[in-house]
């Protein structure tokens, strides 16, 4: 029944070459791939089209808004994951480059968006085999008790694997004031597979730009297996009023010009006012302008059509805090802001 | 004698690539994966050592390998299965098993025959490895 012989010892698994005995025909793959001679070109352009990158990169573009440093740097990673195709077309091979990355930047800046987007994205340049997103905070890391935390820990990576790891808020991860908390091995865990496990899974780490540094300054290993650091700007008026009309066009809303220029106005203060918090403060404000907007109409009486009910009308804007709260500042008076939030 | 047991067990031994085929195949119909390990492969033993918990909500077979191997290391001169398990109701099963590792040396089995009333005969299959005590029956456990 079994094949050994003195030609075919049998040894361990994965490591042997492939014994003599039945086998499949099977095509021999190395002499599939033709490599190109050394003074052969390359029509760019069409590899270009071929992979379908500029799909993805216009997609960013007109769906994310600003965001400069950010779409630079996806453009860059796009450009060599293409070049490297080719340049194993010639037969020069390099190692995949390292995709860890660590989004910083202030409440509300995209950090997550972009971090599904980056999933997908990878997925379509080919470097991720899955490209699905594992999005994890330190409770699905950490364990409660000794011995918890490392199968924790890898079940998440495990789970992960042929996509991306985003970790949320990863500061937390380590506690400064406590040595003996369970955090630190969860990290060492992570560092290894980011070593080990490049080609099979991305790392995101993302957090606000101080604490990431204080993270970072005690973790100095993680600082250096992570070759992206992209720093996410906080948006100007302009780039949140853009934000303002994609969120309602996706919610099936429209702004009248009276409005347009009242969420100007409402924008520009509202930046300068404490807990601004970027695109999220935008959301908040046209949730509350919704409901606004659904309390006028039922008040109203009569017959509604189908422009009343998608236009945000500038007194849906106008009755919020952030106008009432600005005049009366103007007037001299000072102005509780922190009283339960802004309506 | 190179014991028949799972799923492509006359075939010969898989590489990793195959291996990590087949647990794509597992992945795509939507069975956990779990590895198990021992070193009495008596047809009648059911139970083998668990590795680990099953893998639920894996999407990509680097992940199971990463099992496997640790498993492999960890106990090179024991066999080591991959079941895949389907959850599917009216199935709820086992539906894939094969053995991904086996020890360099299968000193195999014994046919032992006893005599009962009647001149009837009864049988009953004696791994030889099975003589040494636990943890020693392929050699030792970390050569």
């Amino acid at each position: 029944m079994t094949i050994t012989n003195a030609e075919n010892p049998r040894s361990s698994f994965g490591y042997r070459p492939r014994p003599a005995g039945p086998e499949l025909c099977r095509p021999d793959e190395s002499d599939d791939v033709q490599l190109l001679p050394s003074d052969a070109v390359v029509d760019l352009d069409a590899l270009r089209r071929e992979s379908g990158t500029d799909d993805v990169l216009r997609a960013l573009d007109t769906e994310l808004v600003g965001l400069k440093p950010v779409k630079t740097r996806i453009a860059e990673i796009a450009a060599l994951l293409l070049v490297d195709t080719m340049r194993a077309r010639f037969g020069v091979t390099a190692p995949q480059p390292t995709l860890h990355m660590s989004f910083t930047g202030n409440p509300g800046t995209g950090k997550t968006t972009v971090a599904m987007r980056m999933a997908d994205l990878l997925h379509r340049l080919g470097y991720l085999r899955r490209g699905h997103l594992v999005s994890v905070t330190r409770d699905d890391l950490v364990g409660e008790y000794v011995g918890h935390t490392a199968p924790k820990t890898k079940d998440v990576i495990k789970r992960a694997m042929g996509g991306v790891l985003f970790i949320d808020e990863a500061y937390y991860l380590y506690k400064v004031e406590n040595e003996r908390d369970y955090g630190s091995e969860a990290i060492e865990i992570l560092l290894q597979v980011m070593e080990n496990n490049r080609d099979d899974l991305v790392v995101i780490l993302a957090g606000y730009a101080d604490k990431m540094d204080q993270f970072f300054s005690a973790n100095p290993g993680m600082q250096s297996r992570i070759a992206h650091h992209i720093t996410f700007p906080d948006y100007t008026v302009d780039e949140l009023e853009d934000i303002a009309v994609l969120m309602t066009d996706g919610l099936g809303y429209t702004f009248s010009d009276e409005a347009r220029n009242v969420l100007r106005r409402y924008l520009s203060l509202r930046v300068d006012q404490p807990w601004f918090a970027n695109a999220r403060s935008v959301r908040n404000a046209l949730e509350r302008a919704r409901l606004r907007h659904a309390r006028r109409l039922l008040a109203t009486e009569g017959t509604v059509d189908l422009a009343a009910l998608t236009t945000i009308e500038a007194p849906d804007l106008l009755a919020s805090r952030v106008f009432s709260a600005a005049a009366e500042n103007t007037s001299g008076q000072t102005v509780d802001v922190t009283a339960g939030g802004f309506n | 004698m190179r014991i028949t047991q799972g799923a492509f067990s006359y075939l010969p031994d898989f590489t990793d690539e195959e291996i990590t085929a087949q647990i794509n195949y597992a992945l795509s119909n939507e069975w956990p994966l779990s590895v198990e390990f021992t070193d009495d492969p008596h047809p009648r033993n059911t139970y083998w050592e668990m590795w680990g918990l099953p893998m639920f909500d894996l999407k990509d077979p680097a992940g199971v390998l990463l099992e496997v191997n640790a498993c492999r290391t960890a106990n090179p001169n024991s066999y080591i299965r991959l079941n895949a398990y389907d959850a599917s109701l009216g199935r709820q099963t086992t539906a894939l098993s094969f053995i991904v590792n086996r020890p360099a040396e299968e000193p195999g089995f014994r046919l032992d025959r006893a005599e009962k009333a009647n001149r009837q005969i009864g049988y009953t299959t004696h791994s030889y490895a099975t003589e040494r005590p636990e943890g020693e029956r392929y050699g030792p456990a970390n050569p």
